[in-house]
């Protein structure tokens, strides 16, 4: 493997590993923050229970998902050094204040939910689980700027001068609606997350038999929160779809492996076995009309096809390379204002010319058929976006009719009397897991060949590192992160198998050990 | 002076506190944890040490982030050359940092001894090895990298981790550790009674009078060492390119700026008057603190007086160093982000304040024995 293919690999497994965690600690915030409330509210302290008992298996998640957090805000400048040089004007800034504001509210304030339960007024102490849950939320929106920044990026310009995008509109980059649709989409994924968990785990403890007041309580906090939360990830993945639908219209035609445009209004694939040899969809199952709403929200307009988009994609890298010739003119003729005028012309399909040079280096030189191959490379992995999104779609669903049962349940005060939907609740554990992670594979995998949409791709974002430190960093990241994740699995069991009122005592012998 | 460079300016100057924030508040909770085997004895000890910082920690360590994160926005070539330039000693730095939230939240949850003996090893190589190795980085930028830059910008190296590890470099690190022990022995006799608070005590001293001894070592080797200038004139209100410019290589020439305003002496005098504050006042804990934080900060603003306007020097191709005039963000972004700091800063100030006030006091054996379930 080489440089560029261990980088992704890289970057892949900590941010997937990364994001085992953070939709937990999403939901599990704002959970708390409610159940809080209601202590507050009542006065009643099983409500002070339940946010001490699922605040220990917040804490256990918290930690995990700080220390693969802190890999991320580095990793941009250790393995994609020249896309951080290429970008960081733009993109450096979203990140800056996260810190600022949302991780500084949340690191603080986690000090203050855990430790200071003595210190403060019930009030004060609520103002905190607040403020944590804000946080951790802030975090998600600065950072989803980013991210949509590099799927749609706005309000910026290339600079001849410095060989890099510099920000001309901060406002756009701030109000970009694909960050908007995805911020919204992913916190609620966050909370449905959260949800799923309250809820598994209080169906554990209703098929023993145990705690079963502390779990129903549970259980009626998360269906209601849970089942807005699942509408709402439905509904603004649909405000994603459409979204993409404007400006990543490859990653919706290899989502629908659509490989030729289909007429307004384009219907939905259901299912079908997509072949990349034939560039066919077999055995397709198709609903009329769908697709065209939900990318183009009318019925009148076409939805395009993988090769009519690599058709424009060849124009537009003609038309990048000339361009790329115009600026290698204006280094040797820095003063000259007619080629600043060619280059504004054409500079918007630079990076389409600078998809060459993972064939060759001297770009200018390509031949048609490297041309060809070169658009031909912004085809996304059909098949594998094709499956992640139609699970990631059926998941979503099924959270739907979970929560809507748990909720019908919940006002019915039945919810420890069907056995069925208590497996069903508790086998559903995983599901959120897979749902988020598939999310993100549709959202960066379909992103391919660009690490930056149309302006940088990612084989060029890469740091000039030696590849051997990459593997070595690569395996041991791979192996770190195993192993403590090993560690918070095997400690999250424990304290839910401890439960909500059986505090673990230190052990005698420890005691012992101490006092000596 | 025009907008743009003053903007520069600015963030250099926050650049220096950013790193100074971060010495000076991860400083003593990294200083606690690489004093862990040395200050606590048994397991209550070790958990009262811990939770000396237990609740403040992670607000400390943010610290690092935005330090990451403000390199990023607003040294974007700096950002992008450093990290990937001293790769495996970042990965070194990143995976002992990782242990740290771990460390801290998991230690304590299993009674079994060999459990917590593994966590306190974590943590104390998550508190040695940042301090040591960001010394080390430091003490490189002195000596220059090898780096340069091709006419696209992307950069091209030939450093390893075993040429970061030079002398010189190593004793920068020292420098490092020495003061973030000091500064973790301040934090434990302030925040402790009994054993541990001795213990620390005693330390105090003697971290200051290494720290005393090796910074002036590294000042005198400093001055045998090359500095680098700008040949000519470069426009500090240019684009951020930094292959416009002409590098020569000066003997001694580190002290110019201070040869220059001596008033920059000011910076040495208080990284020697916090180490002996700490010392003298250290019956009165609260005050040795303060003057152990001066330390880190006059420390860092020593050394970033001295390399300025220089960020990351090359020693193989010195035209291609990166310097506060080449290698910034563009001025919108220089000025969007001043807005971001001069907005959010204060606030972060006054809830870490708040937080602060209301942990304080010394964490006692009892304290650990009644929260046993929710203390680190």
């Amino acid at each position: 493997m080489d440089i560029v293919e261990l980088s992704r690999l890289q970057f892949a497994i900590t941010a997937l590993y990364h994001f085992i965690f953070v939709p937990l600690t999403l939901g599990l915030s704002v959970l708390l923050g409610i159940m809080e409330t209601v202590f507050v509210m009542t006065g009643r302290p099983i409500w002070r229970d339940l946010v001490k008992f699922w605040g220990v298996l917040f804490g256990i998640n918290f930690a995990m998902g700080v220390a693969t957090g802190i890999t991320m805000e580095f990793q941009f400048g250790t393995n994609w050094a020249y896309y951080s040089h290429y970008v960081g004007d733009v993109f450096g800034a979203p990140l800056a204040i996260e810190g600022l504001m949302a991780f500084f509210l949340e690191a603080t304030f986690v000090g203050m939910f855990f430790f200071a339960w003595d210190r403060l007024s019930r009030v004060q102490h609520l103002i905190a689980t607040w403020a944590l849950a804000l946080g951790t939320n802030f975090s998600a929106l600065w950072i989803l700027i980013a991210n949509g920044w590099m799927q749609y990026p706005v309000g910026a310009h290339f600079n001849a001068d410095t060989m890099r995008m510099e920000t001309s509109d901060f406002m756009a980059v701030l109000f970009n609606p694909v960050a908007q649709a995805k911020f919204v989409h992913t916190i609620s994924a966050g909370y449905v997350t959260g949800s799923v968990f309250v809820l598994a785990v209080s169906a554990y403890f209703l098929l023993r038999g145990r705690h079963i007041e502390f779990a129903k309580r549970s259980m009626t906090v998360a269906a209601s929160f849970g089942l807005a939360s699942a509408l709402s990830v439905v509904v603004l993945g649909d405000e994603s779809g459409y979204t993409a639908g404007q400006n990543q219209k490859m990653k919706i035609a290899a989502i629908e492996a659509m490989w030729n445009t289909e007429p307004a209004p384009a219907s939905f694939t259901v299912f079908g076995i997509p072949d990349l040899q034939s560039h066919t969809t077999k055995y397709e199952v198709k609903v009329p009309w769908v697709l065209g709403l939900i990318a183009t929200r009318s019925i009148s307009t076409p939805v395009p096809g993988i090769s009519e988009l690599v058709a424009a994609a060849r124009q537009q890298i003609a038309n990048g390379l000339i361009a790329y010739e115009t600026l290698l003119a204006i280094k040797k003729n820095p003063q000259d204002a007619e080629l600043r005028t060619t280059l504004d012309a054409h500079v918007g399909d630079l990076g389409y010319a600078l998809l060459l040079k993972r064939i060759r280096p001297d770009i200018e030189n390509a031949t048609p058929s490297q041309i060809d191959d070169a658009a031909k490379s912004t085809i996304p992995n059909v098949p594998v976006l094709f499956w992640s999104f139609r699970f990631m779609v059926g998941f979503g669903f099924w959270f739907i009719a979970l929560f809507a049962a748990a909720f019908w349940l919940s006002a019915v005060r039945q919810l420890d009397r069907y056995r069925w939907f208590l497996r069903a609740a508790l086998l559903s554990l995983p599901l959120p897991w897979l749902a988020g992670e598939l999310g993100w594979i549709v959202a960066e995998y379909g992103r391919q060949p660009w690490v930056i949409e149309g302006v940088l791709p990612t084989a060029l974002g890469v740091s000039s590192t030696a590849a051997g430190d990459v593997l070595f960093s690569l395996l041991g990241f791979a192996l770190f992160y195993s192993a403590l994740l090993v560690a918070d699995l095997y400690l999250l069991v424990k304290y839910i198998r401890l439960g909500p009122d059986e505090a673990p005592a230190a052990s005698p012998r420890l005691v012992q050990i101490a006092a000596e | 002076m025009t907008e743009y460079e003053i903007l520069r300016l600015i963030w250099w100057a926050l650049l220096g506190i950013l790193l100074i924030g971060f010495a000076i508040m991860d400083g003593f909770d990294l200083g606690t944890a690489a004093l862990l085997p040395f200050v606590a004895r048994n397991d209550t000890e070790r958990r009262v040490t811990i939770n000396t910082v237990g609740p403040v920690w992670e607000g400390n360590q943010v610290w690092f982030i935005l330090g990451g994160g403000a390199i990023f926005a607003a040294w974007p070539a700096l950002y992008a050359a450093s990290f990937s330039g001293f790769y495996l000693a970042m990965f070194l730095v990143l995976a002992t940092l990782i242990l740290r939230p771990v460390g801290f939240k998991y230690r304590s949850k299993l009674d079994s001894p060999r459990w917590r003996a593994l966590w306190d090893y974590a943590l104390f190589a998550g508190g040695i090895v940042p301090a040591l190795v960001f010394g080390v980085a430091f003490g490189n930028l002195f000596e220059g990298v090898p780096f340069g830059f091709d006419g696209d910008l992307r950069m091209h190296s030939t450093i390893t981790l075993f040429s970061l590890l030079n002398p010189f470099a190593l004793l920068v690190g020292l420098v490092s550790l020495s003061m973030i022990v000091l500064h973790g022995a301040v934090w434990l006799n302030l925040k402790t009674e009994g054993a541990v608070k001795v213990r620390a005590h005693a330390v105090i001293p003697y971290a200051a009078l290494v720290f005393a001894i090796l910074f002036a070592f590294a000042g005198l080797w400093l001055s045998h060492l090359h500095g680098f200038q700008i040949a000519g004139q470069l426009p500090h209100d240019g684009p951020s390119n930094p292959l416009n410019k002409t590098v020569v290589l000066v003997p001694g020439g580190w002290f110019a700026n201070l040869a220059l305003y001596p008033a920059l002496w000011l910076t040495v005098a208080a990284a020697y008057l916090g180490a002996l504050g700490a010392v003298v006042l250290s019956e009165r804990p609260g005050l040795a603190f303060i003057a152990s934080a001066l330390v880190p900060f006059g420390t860092i603003a020593t050394a970033g007086a001295a390399l300025f306007p220089f960020l990351m020097p090359s020693s193989s191709e010195p035209n291609d160093s990166l310097t506060v005039w080449d290698a910034s963000s563009s001025r919108l972004t220089l000025g969007v982000m001043l807005a971001a700091v001069v907005i959010f800063l204060p606030i972060v100030l006054a809830y870490t304040a708040w937080v602060y006030r209301v942990m304080r006091g010394p964490v006692r054996a009892e304290d650990i024995t009644r929260n046993s379930k929710t203390a680190y």
